[in-house]
């Protein structure tokens, strides 16, 4: 194949790219798209805006008495970002890298909007920072690789030049992985697999499909479903994130089982790194061919390379897809239904549970009834779960459902499910429960952005655990934790401090944390965030849970490494970094 | 408010203070027992506020829920793998064993405790004095986290009066870990049963079965928030009313579920009581020359009724700050240990978790010490004891009050504020002893037992001893204030001790006597800082350029100091001393000694 066989190709200049860019419909300082956010109205009644949601459009009437009261917030009391873009250092640039680079062809800019918008991810210190107005380390340089053969050229130049490379996809990382380390000397560019964006083909007797690795999920999903097929891979970054990011941090999808996580969804990767290319010769199921190389590139988190290739397994749409939510009386009852499903293998394409606290925040979303009729039936539901069934309002918790394939199966399937929850005194709690569940997954990102207008932030982290009973000690543990800490650290209203269990597993499930907290009267609220982050932490890892489950380890959690994997397990992964990257030209300083 | 009713109702302040003389802080719980009626005090509302997350549970539940739990099915056939016994047999076993532990604590069976503690206590003690700023403390700990308390061992009075005080303040009534010989009392011990005890069996020794369903019912208590724990991390009574050496193997039961994550934190609570005069003490005494120990029975407690007859004075219950377990293990224990094996599976605790468990112990132990409240009578003792032969009263006033300020100024809490005469406290206190010193023509001595003169020289012996040590039992209460500065005082003057070697020579009388006082395990820098800054503040010695010098003002101090160590040096160097006949003594002799390699035990 050639690089130009398909494709919208940038302008060949030096960085004017002729494509609409993500960069362009999305927010610089915040998440998501420019025209989709939160606001409170001018009656004080949240709304969101933009056409791309459910949610859009809407008014939210209980969401100023929610944040309000959760967070003791006012809206009388913003917090307006400035806008200040000037303080951002020029770029210093390796010049012969750059007239070598431009002999290629290869489009590249050193504009200072795009190497801003790829010097951060979207952890709280990030946005905060660029909502102040200040930028930290930024990449020099932006280059556009158009196909794998461009980023073997980009590498060896890199290599040839002695430059600094760090590799972008969505730029929805959370771990601090695209942070440029301040102490860099060298000229960092950082290199965006966005042009990378084709299906190269479909294998329909295989049922695989080869793909660039700069795809974001959302078109990856949109342009298999022309073919009549998915991935069924939909991690909560989906609309933004990349197919090359998944594989570098290992990520996992709401629906992984059904379709696997990432790494059951690969057969083949490629990945350009300074010492050559790595693949697999050949396509197989499953080899027994030494330790699986994938395992060196999943997960590498841009240390090692850049993957530029990858081939998916591929499944053809499912019939029929129904969404579900059942109410449990509390969230101990919640965790125990989780697990006997997990036993009998028997889960949804995917379960969740959110504890008590997130329940009533999905209250908060609702959107204005526009009929006396469907406010009734909403009084009527929630006078026979409180009432007639004595659910205490303030401990209920549910868990959202979807369930996918042949319209038959999922009915049974369905019954199944229910018939397992109401042995744990779950009550079925209607589909549209269920689906606007699954909504907020992607519109909570946006919330962020609204709390930081209000003195308000937050953030959300994950991690994976054992079940017996270190889900529930290591949930209530772990909110405890942050509410004392806040305390301690003088948080003046106390936190937002909120659990969901998101991925059940045979041995185990993962566990998402969401903490905020109304930072009035603290003099370093971002500072405050990070000790008590950090304090979350230690205890999820004192409870027995994992470093990380999904969001990979970056810069933020690379502290914990050497106890996380033993000593020997860390020289063995240093040892292949030497042996593939000696000069450290990716130089990002994850993991390691 | 109890601190409006201090002052009220007695006239002027002058008066008051003269004969309301406590302790700062401290409150008298028995004055309002005689001025209202007990039945109402037993009858009223009882609504205790309980540890937050805890579900009612009733003890069969609790039985049921520690049967059943994994840790124990496996124990279970572990056993019976090892024995050859089938499973239901051990499992059979194993729930009787648990019945006869268990607990079955009854609100009716707390008021009838109650009420008929309160005619009691009103009958023995002037005071039962309590620090309310600790009950306090306690009230708001409960809710919060599993709580437990920890009183030190000196009577068996001392769980009756904890639960006493527990219901009179609205606070949950504990569950208890009590000796298996009290449960043999008939009547009695189901009394105490339904007041909350368990039972637990003397010398477990390596019986899995019975140490597994000991310490997953307490885990499970602690973890469920059933009740406070409460248990004596002494072990048993201390017979000579000195701390003992903490046991373990309770305290790791009770931490357990905070390691391991089943709850967030534990507080535990040291509770100091301190007598005025102990109702067992010629037991004791007796019990260590080698009187087997009656037998508890109902009979016994009955005959015991002449008790009720004689003043004991006033006791004081101190709580101390609740201490967070996560406070004590942060930087101390890494919690990941517990990641990789099932938490329900019976594991050897790590030499870290060990090291641990033992530092709180001895800390808690510590601060009992720390807490308790000296009597004048103590201080009397350690006089006496220092001048065998007797003294002349107003000697023995002028020493006492020499001594007293000494003892203030090492920190310690005494029963002694106010202003009555220094004269009247001694009389009195010398009277409420009786049985231990007589009084007759100005001149104070031991009394040895009354009764025909004695037929042999080995019974006039074993009187003279009972006397001895009955009153080194009393000075025994006030031995850790003095111990460190002794310690230090014994070191400085050894005369074969060079300035270099004090700290080394402080550290080898620290081993030598570590089951005879109490030192938490690494800390001999901040024992001997302490020691020396206590001689310094007292000036009796001064240091400069790293030397100890005894002043020449110092001299009488640092004579008293190492005569209070005599006694024990004495004994130790096995010389004769009536000290020497306490089996107590014996026993920690040959503990120290095999733990310096001096000498080697050898299985029977």
């Amino acid at each position: 194949f050639s690089c130009s066989s398909s494709g919208v190709k940038p302008a060949v200049a030096t960085g004017l790219v002729g494509t609409v860019q993500q960069q362009d419909i999305m927010k610089w300082n915040g998440w998501g798209y420019a025209d989709s956010k939160f606001f409170f109205n001018k009656k004080g009644q949240g709304e969101f805006t933009g056409k791309r949601y459910r949610l859009s459009g809407l008014i939210l009437p209980s969401l100023k008495d929610w944040f309000e009261g959760t967070f003791g917030a006012n809206l009388q009391h913003k917090s307006p970002p400035s806008l200040n873009t000037s303080a951002v250092a020029p770029p210093s640039l390796n010049e012969a890298f750059v007239e070598e680079l431009k002999s290629t062809g290869i489009p590249f800019s050193h504009d200072t909007e795009d190497r801003v918008f790829r010097a951060h991810g979207h952890c709280l210190h990030e946005i905060f920072s660029l909502r102040d107005g200040r930028v930290g380390r930024c990449p020099d340089m932006v280059v556009w690789p158009n196909c794998h053969n461009d980023v073997v050229k980009i590498v060896e130049l890199a290599c040839k030049h002695s430059v600094c490379l760090i590799p972008y996809g969505g730029g929805t990382s959370v771990s601090s992985a695209l942070e440029c380390p301040p102490e860099e000397t060298r000229s960092i560019v950082s290199l965006d697999t966005s042009q990378m964006n084709r299906i190269l083909w479909i294998d329909e007797k295989n049922l695989t499909a080869h793909v660039e690795a700069g795809i974001i999920g959302q078109d990856l999903e949109r342009l298999l479903n022309e073919s009549g097929y998915c991935t069924g891979h939909e991690p909560d970054s989906m609309e933004f994130s990349s197919l090359g990011g998944w594989v570098a941090t290992r990520a996992s999808g709401m629906k992984k089982n059904i379709y696997g996580n990432i790494e059951d969804l690969v057969v083949h990767i490629k990945m350009v790194t300074p010492r050559g290319v790595i693949e697999k010769s050949c396509q197989g199921p499953r080899m027994s061919t030494g330790p699986d190389i994938h395992h060196f590139i999943l997960g590498s988190e841009g240390t090692l390379g850049v993957v530029t290739e990858v081939t998916l397994k591929i499944r053809p749409i499912p019939e029929y897809q129904k969404y579900g939510s059942v109410v449990f009386p509390n969230f101990q009852q919640g965790v125990a239904c989780l697990r006997e499903v997990a036993k009998q293998r028997c889960a949804p394409a995917s379960i969740r549970l959110m504890d008590n606290e997130q329940f009533q925040f999905g209250h908060a979303l609702k959107p204005q009834v526009s009929s006396i009729f469907t406010s009734f039936l909403d009084g009527l539901k929630k006078f026979y779960i409180t009432k007639f069934k004595g659910f205490d309002p303030h401990h209920l918790c549910v868990a959202t459902l979807l369930f996918e394939g042949d319209r038959e199966k999922v009915l049974q399937h369905e019954k199944l499910v229910y018939d397992i929850a109401a042995k744990f005194g779950g009550l079925a709690a209607g589909e549209d429960n269920g689906q606007r569940g699954y909504m907020l997954t992607f519109v909570i990102a946006y919330l962020r952005d609204l709390g930081m207008e209000y003195y308000v932030i937050g953030e959300s982290f994950e991690t994976s655990v054992p079940w017996d009973r270190w889900v529930l000690d290591l949930c209530r543990n772990v909110k405890e934790r942050i509410v004392r800490e806040c305390k301690e650290k003088g948080v003046q209203f106390p936190p937002l401090s909120t659990c969901r269990v998101t991925q059940t597993y045979d041995a185990g499930a993962c566990v998402y944390f969401y903490f905020a907290f109304n930072y009035r009267g603290l003099s370093d609220p971002v500072h405050v965030y990070e000790q008590v982050e950090h304090a979350a932490r230690e205890e999820i890892l004192a409870n027995g849970g994992s470093l990380s489950h999904h969001h990979g380890v970056g810069k933020l959690r690379k502290e914990w490494m050497q106890e996380t994997i033993s000593s020997v397990g860390l020289g063995m992964l240093k040892s292949v970094k030497d042996y593939l990257d000696p000069n450290n030209i990716f130089g990002n300083r994850n993991l390691l | 408010h109890p601190c409006a009713a201090k002052s009220s109702g007695r006239g002027s302040t002058e008066y008051s203070r003269r004969y309301i003389s406590y302790p700062d802080g401290f409150w008298d719980i028995l004055e309002e027992r005689r001025r209202t009626s007990d039945l109402s005090h037993a009858l009223r509302t009882f609504n205790p506020q309980p540890y937050k997350g805890a579900p009612p549970c009733s003890s069969s539940e609790l039985n049921r829920a520690v049967l059943e739990s994994q840790f124990l099915r496996h124990v279970v056939k572990e056993v019976s793998a090892e024995s050859g016994e089938p499973v239901e047999v051990v499992r059979d076993e194993a729930s009787g064993l648990l019945e006869e532990m268990s607990q079955n604590l009854q609100l009716t069976f707390i008021r009838l405790l109650g009420f008929s503690l309160s005619k009691v206590f009103k009958r023995l003690f002037q005071k039962i004095l309590i620090n309310e700023e600790g009950l306090n403390r306690l009230q708001q700990a409960i809710p919060e986290h599993p709580v437990i308390l920890m009183p030190n061992h000196r009577s068996y009075i001392d769980f009756l009066v904890l639960s006493y005080i527990m219901f009179t303040y609205d606070l949950p009534i504990p569950v208890i870990a009590a000796g298996i010989p009290l449960m043999s009392m008939k009547l009695i011990g189901e009394i105490f049963r339904r007041s909350g005890a368990f039972f637990i069996r003397r010398a477990i020794g390596d019986d899995k079965l019975y140490w597994a369903l000991l310490s997953e019912y307490v885990r499970t208590i602690v973890r469920i928030g059933f009740a406070p724990v409460e248990f004596f991390v002494e072990g048993l009574r201390s017979r000579t009313l000195k701390s003992l050496p903490p046991k373990l193997g309770m305290m790791h039961m009770v931490l357990e579920p905070f390691l391991k994550g089943e709850v967030y934190d534990i507080s535990l609570v040291p509770i100091s009581i301190s007598y005025d005069r102990v109702l067992e003490e010629s037991l004791l005494a007796h019990e260590l020359l080698g009187v087997p120990k009656p037998k508890e029975t109902t009979r016994g407690l009955l005959k015991a009724r002449k008790i009720l007859e004689d003043d004991y004075g006033s006791m004081h219950v101190c709580f101390g700050e609740p201490l967070s377990v996560r406070g004590l293990a942060k930087g101390t224990v890494n919690r990941w240990q517990y990641n990789l094996v099932p938490r329900d599976l019976p594991a050897k605790p790590s030499e870290e978790t060990l090291g641990f468990v033992s530092g709180v112990a001895h800390l808690v132990v510590r601060l009992q010490e720390k807490g308790m409240v000296l009597s004048p009578w103590s201080l009397i003792a350690t006089v006496l004891l220092q001048n065998p032969l007797g003294m002349d009263l107003d000697a023995l006033i002028q020493r006492t009050c020499w001594l007293r300020e000494l003892v203030e100024g090492f920190g310690a809490v005494l029963h002694w504020t106010g202003q009555v005469p220094a004269c009247e406290v001694v009389l009195s206190s010398l009277s409420r002893h009786h049985s231990v010193v007589r009084c007759e023509k100005g001149r104070v001595t031991l009394v040895e037992e009354a009764g025909a003169s004695p037929a042999t020289p080995e019974e006039g012996v074993f009187r003279r001893a009972a006397a001895v040590l009955m009153c080194a039992s009393y000075r025994n209460q006030a031995l850790h204030v003095f111990v460190r500065p002794a310690l230090v005082a014994t070191a400085i003057t050894s005369p074969t001790v060079t300035d270099e070697d004090i700290f080394a020579h402080f550290q080898f009388l620290q081993d030598v006597f570590s089951n005879e006082f109490i030192f938490i395990p690494g800390t001999s820098h901040q024992d001997f800082e302490e020691g020396c800054s206590s001689l310094r503040k007292c000036g009796a010695v001064q240091v400069c350029d790293q030397q100890i010098r005894v002043t020449e003002e110092g001299k009488d101090t640092i004579f008293f100091l190492t005569a209070v160590l005599e006694p024990f040096i004495q004994t130790y160097q096995v010389t004769r001393d009536f000290e020497a006949l306490s089996s107590d003594v014996q026993k920690n002799v040959l503990s120290g000694l095999v733990r310096m390699g001096g000498v080697t035990k050898l299985k029977k």
